[in-house]
C-alpha cells in the first residue's frame, strides 16, 4: 500500500472537510424541517368563516 | 515590531508570534471597538429595565419600559454581539491562518452597513413609535426605519461573513496552512453557515415587514410571521452559541497549549450543530395553535437533542484538554489541583472558565428543560425565557468575548490592560450578577410572573393579581442581580476604553504569551484509573445528573399543577 492511500482521510473527516457540502447541509436540513414543514402547517390551517 | 513593505502590509506581534494583516487589524479594531461602545448602550438599556423590573424602585413610566426594553434587546442581543462576531472572522481568517483578508473594501463597507444600520433601528426606537421589542410581532406596527435598519444590519453582516469565506479560499490557494482547516477557524465556519441561514430567514420575514410598515402589503400573517421570525431570532443566539464555543478552544489552545481531546469528535459535533441546533427555535412556539405536536417534538424533542449532545461534548472535551494541558505541565496530583491551580486571577482565563459554568448549568441545563412540549407549559411566556437566555447569551457569549478582548488588547492594540486588579475582578463581578439575576427570575418566572411587562401586579387595573411574597422577592433578588452583572459590564467597557486609549504600549521585547503545545514535552503518564482527565469526567458527570434531576423536577412540580384524576 503506498503512503498516499495509508493516508486517505476517512469518509467521515472528507465529509467534514468540505465545507461547501456543511453548508449546504446547514442550509437544507433546517429549511426543510423547520421552516418548509412550519410554514406548510401555518397554510394548511383552514379559514375561519 | 511592525515589519511592513509595499507587498507585504504584515507585522509579526511580539507577543504571540503570529503574522497579522494590518487591514485584517484595523478592521478588527473597529468592529471590536463599536462592539464595545454597543455593548455600553445595551447595558444602559438593560439597567433602566433592571430598575423598572425591581418592585420597590419602579423607576420608569410603561412607555419608557418599553422603549429601554425593545433598545437592549436588539443592542444588547444583536448588535453588540454580532460586530464582535465579525471582529473574531477576520481575525480568525487573517491571524490564525496568517493570510491577507479578502476584499478589504467590502469589509469596510459592511462596517459601514451596520454601523448605518444600527443606527437607523435605534434611532426610531428613541423616536419612541417602535416600541415593539426585539420580536417586533405584528400586528405591532414600528416605523419603516426600524425594519429598514435591522435589514441593513443583516446584510453587512452577510457580507461579513462573504469577506471571510473569501479569506479562506485565498488561504487554500495561497497554501498558508496544511492539511485540514485549524479547528478554531472551522467553528468560525460552522457560526457563518448558521448565520447564512438566519439571514436568509431574516431577509424572508423583515423585507415584507418593512414593506408591510409602508402600506405596500395589507397584511402579514402573524402566525406565519412567529414561525419564519424564530428561524432568524433563535437561530441569530446559535450563532453567538457556535462563536462562544470556538472562543473556549481558542482561549484554551493560547493560554494553556491544550489540545482538543478529539480533533474528529469536535469537529463532529460542529456538524451536529448545523444539522440540528436552529431546531431549538420551536421551542418558542410550543404553546402555539395551529402547529402540530409532530413538528414541535420532532424538532425539539428529537432533533434538538443531537445539538445538545454537541453542546455536552465541547462541554467535556474543553475543559478536559485543559486538564490534560495541566496535568502535563506537572499538576497531576488528585482530582482537582489542575482546577486548583488554574490562573483564576487572571482575566482571560476567569471570563472563559465561568462562561462554561454558566452557559453549562445555567443556559443550557434550563434550555434543554424548556424546550419539553409539556414542561413548556408551566414557564412559557413567563420571565424564566429572560433568565434563561441571559445564562446563555450574557453568561454564556458574552463573558466567552469578554475574555478574548483581554486576550487582543495587548495583541491588536498592542496596550497593556490598565487597572489589572479591577480586571482581575470583573468577570467575577459580571459572571455572578448573571448568575444571580437568571437564577432568581428564572424562580419567579416558575411561579407564573409573565416577561415583558412594566407592572406585574397590574395594580389599579380590573384584574389585578396578588403574587406571593416569593415571587416579589424573586424579583428583586434576580434584579439586585442584574445591576451587579451591569456594574460588570460597565467595569469591562471602560478599562477596554481605557487600556486603548491611555494603557502602556506593550514592550518590544515582551514574552511571547502564547503557551507551547502541551504535547510537545512534559509528563506523559497523567490521570486516574486510565482516564487522562478524570476531573473533568466527574464535572461532566455533576452537569448530567444536575441536567436528569431538574428535568424531573419539572416533571413533579407539572404533576402538581396538573393533577389526574
Amino acid at each position: 500500500m503506498s503512503n498516499e492511500e495509508s493516508f486517505r482521510p476517512t469518509v467521515l473527516q472528507r465529509i467534514l472537510d468540505d465545507i461547501n457540502f456543511m453548508m449546504c447541509l446547514g442550509l437544507v436540513i433546517p429549511t426543510v424541517f423547520y421552516t418548509l414543514w412550519g410554514v406548510m402547517e401555518v397554510a394548511t390551517i383552514p379559514l375561519g368563516k | 515590531m511592525a515589519i511592513t513593505t509595499a507587498q507585504s502590509p504584515f507585522r509579526t506581534d511580539p507577543l504571540t508570534g503570529l503574522r497579522i494583516d494590518l487591514t485584517a487589524q484595523a478592521l478588527v479594531k473597529v468592529n471590536a471597538v463599536l462592539a464595545v461602545v454597543f455593548l455600553l448602550v445595551g447595558g444602559t438599556a438593560g439597567l433602566l429595565v433592571a430598575l423598572t423590573r425591581w418592585p420597590a424602585v419602579h423607576l420608569l413610566p410603561a412607555d419608557l419600559f418599553y422603549m429601554a426594553l425593545t433598545a437592549h434587546g436588539i443592542v444588547a442581543l444583536m448588535v453588540w454581539i454580532i460586530f464582535f462576531e465579525i471582529a473574531v472572522l477576520y481575525f480568525v481568517a487573517s491571524t490564525l491562518l496568517s493570510c491577507r483578508l479578502a476584499a478589504p473594501k467590502l469589509a469596510w463597507t459592511q462596517v459601514v452597513l451596520m454601523v448605518v444600520g444600527a443606527a437607523m433601528t435605534f434611532v426610531a426606537i428613541l423616536q419612541g413609535d417602535s416600541s415593539v421589542m426585539m420580536t417586533s410581532y405584528v400586528p405591532m406596527n414600528a416605523a419603516p426605519h426600524f425594519y429598514l435598519g435591522l435589514i441593513l444590519f443583516a446584510v453587512g453582516a452577510l457580507i461579513g461573513c462573504g469577506v471571510f469565506w473569501g479569506t479562506l479560499v485565498i488561504a487554500a490557494e495561497e497554501k498558508t496552512y496544511e492539511g485540514t482547516l485549524p479547528l478554531t477557524v472551522y467553528g468560525c465556519v460552522i457560526a457563518t453557515i448558521i448565520a447564512v441561514f438566519t439571514i436568509a430567514s431574516g431577509a424572508i420575514i423583515l423585507i415584507p415587514t418593512f414593506l408591510w410598515s409602508l402600506g405596500l402589503i395589507k397584511s402579514i400573517d402573524p402566525m406565519m410571521y412567529r414561525v419564519i421570525w424564530w428561524a432568524f431570532g433563535h437561530s441569530s443566539q446559535q450563532i453567538n452559541v457556535t462563536a462562544h464555543i470556538t472562543i473556549w478552544y481558542t482561549v484554551a489552545g493560547l493560554a494553556f497549549g491544550a489540545k482538543p481531546m478529539s480533533e474528529k469528535v469536535s469537529r463532529t459535533a460542529f456538524l451536529l450543530y448545523i444539522c440540528f441546533l436552529q431546531f431549538g427555535s420551536v421551542h418558542h412556539l410550543l404553546s402555539d395553535p395551529g402547529l402540530s405536536s409532530a413538528w414541535k417534538i420532532f424538532n425539539t424533542s428529537y432533533m434538538m437533542y443531537l445539538a445538545v449532545l454537541a453542546s455536552l461534548i465541547h462541554g467535556l472535551t474543553v475543559p478536559g484538554s485543559i486538564e490534560v494541558a495541566q496535568r502535563r505541565s506537572g499538576l497531576n496530583n488528585g482530582l482537582f489541583e489542575w482546577l486548583r491551580k488554574c490562573p483564576w486571577g487572571n482575566p482571560v482565563f476567569s471570563s472563559t472558565i465561568l462562561s462554561i459554568i454558566i452557559f453549562g448549568f445555567i443556559g443550557g441545563v434550563t434550555g434543554v428543560v424548556m424546550s419539553v412540549e409539556q414542561v413548556n407549559m408551566i414557564i412559557h411566556n413567563t420571565i424564566y425565557v429572560p433568565g434563561h437566555f441571559h445564562g446563555t447569551v450574557a453568561g454564556g457569549t458574552t463573558l466567552a468575548f469578554m475574555g478574548l478582548t483581554y486576550y487582543l488588547i495587548p495583541v491588536l492594540f498592542q496596550r497593556q490592560v490598565i487597572m489589572k486588579p479591577l480586571a482581575a475582578l470583573q468577570p467575577w463581578l459580571f459572571g455572578i450578577g448573571t448568575s444571580i439575576f437568571a437564577i432568581a427570575i428564572m424562580g419567579a418566572g416558575t411561579l407564573g410572573v409573565p416577561r415583558r411587562h412594566w407592572d406585574v401586579t397590574f395594580a389599579g387595573q380590573a384584574l389585578g393579581f396578588e403574587w406571593p411574597g416569593m415571587a416579589q422577592m424573586m424579583l428583586a433578588i434576580g434584579e439586585i442581580g442584574g445591576v451587579i452583572a451591569v456594574l460588570g459590564g460597565a467595569l469591562f467597557c471602560v478599562i477596554v476604553v481605557g487600556s486603548i486609549l491611555i494603557g502602556e504600549p506593550v514592550p518590544a521585547n515582551a514574552k511571547n504569551i502564547v503557551a507551547p503545545p502541551a504535547d510537545a514535552g512534559g509528563h506523559k503518564e497523567i490521570g486516574m484509573g486510565g482516564f487522562e482527565a478524570p476531573g473533568t469526567f466527574i464535572l461532566a458527570m455533576v452537569l448530567f445528573v444536575t441536567l436528569v434531576l431538574y428535568y424531573f423536577v419539572n416533571f413533579k412540580y407539572l404533576a402538581t399543577l396538573w393533577t389526574l384524576t
